[in-house]
């Protein structure tokens, strides 16, 4: 195995001095062309972490504002090669870690070893594949994303067993990425006590990776509560739901960080 | 009955996979749903009590054995022994209370209360929301909004069973996306809620499983066979594919007697390169959907392309992964039949046998035009379904 600091993710969240901020994107939305604006914008305003999401026809994990940002890319013509060339050079101006999020079919039609080569050579630090199981994981690609440096992130869910997780923590090797509820992204607003009795469940087992808390986490309060619980956390919809309606990406997108960071570091 | 162990080349192996199909990619959401189906779903159906109560649903609910039908004037016209399977005879009109029943029993054996499906037809629908009645237990149903619009009587039927039909909005609003709205109606109640799937699609061990509940009509058509012709085999069992339940039950016990020729038929909707079909083997490749790895239509992106067939159970991207290795491994034949062809084999039908099938059906009926057959011939048609839900389809069809 590699040592714990390799990679930019690895080195990111091994400082626990503050709560860190990471952003969900659908790539080749609201524009075809936004990506790096987005990215650049993210920089800027201080997000610690980006997941670059591949639009996919049949996202089931997503909620309704996810899946429509998905099509929305789609129609405006977004394409994994397209997302690659997009981010051609982008490392010379951005250093946050960069995950891409995307099902799996799409990967699999572009091949998976050209997939993780042109991740890889971009700058792209890990990947969520959420319908690639652990089994199949182990099975096909371990050895492949391990090659390129690149991350395998796992989810969790309050339902997933103790001995799950366990086995999760071992072949993990940045975070992981604790969904918040049994729900699809965006689902939810606050944070309830179930949830919190969850968090304190996993956070009982003293895993050796970080995690980081994910979907239905929108605003200052819930990215404040969870990160009690965790290392950081990821807000997707809600940034979406501001893409959408923005005038101004970069300076929304300034706004809308600092709504959350500010807000939360205050207290 | 049932047995635990696989039988031959061409079921499940213990990875969940045929061939190089099958498989259980799905979220890790599901995980622990589907490998408690997986880890105990062979254990139940095996129990002596489970099977007593399948088999006495099927017999005084459900109304088996269907008749296996020898369709004189279908034979005279086409020149060899036809036999219909009249699973329209079904208690709902059609395969699908099969599966249901099955399903309903494991549900309730896993400890569930709640239960959701996708329809496309309705008639996976209705063989839900019935067994949902029967069992007291609440359902909801996904069905595309184009679907609701185009098989009405089928969404008040459910709702006249007492359940909750939701019309999907996403999407081409067809058979796909309520697929995807159920999985994600499950993600978010995991807990209490069992997803019947109805069609030999979805993670495994979904596609074996109703595979298993299916295979009671080739159970059937060896007896009925024997007694009619003194041989329990045919030279060809045909049937439609959506995603190939009611072929996968018809072909169960004939998989691995190479002289039964399993022929499949897929709906080419407008013609199989018209950009209009539901013909998966002549336009898919193989891609994951649904949680497996199967044929599937797609761009080269690998984005599902949206499917297109007059005929709601079939108008689906995709087809299970055993009928895609059936393919892949030509133990099966594949066939398209267009709209046209199937609206006009199924007025056929109903004027020579005073049968009117299911659309989907009808594509079964139409591939005897495409067939060269002999009069010694012993065909086997699985008659999946009647087509009293199809009637504004034939209405506005008009040329009869
Ligand atoms: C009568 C009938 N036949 C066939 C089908 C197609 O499903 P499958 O391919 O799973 O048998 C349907 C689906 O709705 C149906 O209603």
């Amino acid at each position: 195995m590699q040592t714990l600091l390799d990679n930019r993710i690895n080195r990111l969240l091994a400082d626990k001095s503050q709560n860190k901020l990471s952003i969900y994107f659908t790539a080749g939305f609201p524009a075809l062309n936004d990506t790096r604006t987005i990215l650049m914008a993210l920089q800027e305003a201080g997000a610690d972490m980006v997941e670059i999401g591949i639009p996919f026809s049949d996202p089931v994990a997503d909620g309704p504002t996810i899946q429509a940002s998905n099509q929305k890319a789609l129609e405006n013509g977004m394409t994994l090669r397209l997302l690659f060339e997009q981010l051609e050079g982008i490392r010379e101006g951005v250093d946050m870690p960069l995950i891409l999020m995307g099902y799996l079919n799409p990967v699999v039609q572009f091949g998976m070893e050209a997939f993780c080569k042109e991740a890889a050579r971009v700058g792209i630090d890990g990947l969520i594949i959420p319908d690639l199981p652990l089994a199949e994981y182990e099975r096909q690609y371990k050895g492949l994303f391990e090659s390129y440096g690149l991350k395998f992130i796992c989810l969790i869910t309050p339902q997933t067993s103790e001995a799950r997780i366990r086995q999760i923590d071992a072949l993990s090797d940045s975070f992981i990425y604790m969904v918040s509820s049994a729900a699809t992204t965006g689902a939810k607003q606050g944070v309830s006590n179930e949830q919190i009795q969850y968090f304190e469940r996993v956070n009982a087992m003293n895993l050796r990776n970080p995690k980081v808390v994910g979907f239905g986490i929108s605003d200052a309060d819930s990215f404040r509560t969870v990160g009690q619980y965790a290392e950081g956390a990821i807000i997707g919809s809600a940034f979406i739901r501001m893409l959408e309606s923005s005038t101004s990406l970069k300076a929304d997108i300034l706004r809308f960080i600092q709504s959350i960071k500010v807000n939360s570091s205050n207290l | 009955m049932f047995s635990a162990t696989s039988q031959g080349n061409f079921s499940v192996d213990e990875s969940g996979y045929y061939g190089e199909f099958g498989g259980a990619f799905i979220p890790e959401m599901l995980y622990p749903n589907v490998e408690e189906l997986r880890e105990k779903y062979l254990s139940i159906i095996a129990q002596e009590a489970f099977q007593k109560e399948f088999y006495e649903l099927l017999r005084q609910y459900v109304g088996r054995p269907t008749p296996l039908y020898k369709a004189e004037g279908l034979s005279a016209r086409y020149g060899a022994k036809i036999y219909l399977k009249r699973e329209d005879l079904c208690h709902t009109g059609a395969h699908k209370i099969n599966n249901t029943i099955g399903q309903i029993l494991l549900a309730k054996a896993l400890g569930k209360n709640k239960i959701i499906a996708e329809t496309g037809a309705g008639q996976h629908g209705v063989a839900t929301a019935t067994v949902c009645a029967l069992m007291g237990m609440e359902c909801i149903v996904y069905m595309g909004k184009h679907d609701t619009e185009r098989q009405k009587p089928n969404v008040e039927r459910m709702r006249i069973l007492g359940t909750t039909v939701v019309p999907v909005t996403s999407g081409s609003q067809t058979l796909k996306d309520a697929t995807n709205e159920a999985m994600r109606h499950w993600i978010s109640h995991p807990v209490d809620t069992h997803y019947i799937i109805g069609s030999v699609v979805g993670p495994h061990p979904y596609p074996d499983m109703v595979a298993r509940f299916q295979s009671v009509i080739s159970e059937e058509i060896k007896v009925q066979l024997l007694k009619e012709e003194g041989t329990e085999n045919p030279h060809k069992v045909i049937a439609c594919v959506g995603g190939g339940s009611n072929a996968a039950g018809a072909f169960y016990h004939y998989l691995d007697a190479p002289e039964v020729e399993l022929i499949a038929v897929e709906a080419a909707g407008k013609g199989v390169n018209s950009g209009y079909s539901a013909a998966t083997t002549a336009l898919g490749k193989p891609g994951i959907l649904h949680g497996s790895r199967t044929l599937l239509m797609q761009t080269e992106d690998g984005q599902v392309v949206e499917p297109y067939s007059i005929s709601a159970g079939l108008d689906y991207p995709g087809i299970g992964p055993v009928h895609a290795h059936l393919f892949a491994s030509g133990r099966g034949k594949f066939y398209a039949v267009t709209d046209e062809d199937a609206m006009q084999a199924g007025v056929m039908l109903s004027r020579t046998e005073g049968i009117i099938p299911a659309i989907e059906t009808a594509h079964a009926i139409a591939v005897l035009n495409q067939l060269e057959l002999s009069s010694d011939e012993i065909v086997v048609i699985n008659l999946s379904g009647r087509g009293d839900k199809d009637l504004q389809t034939y209405i506005d069809w008009g040329k009869y």
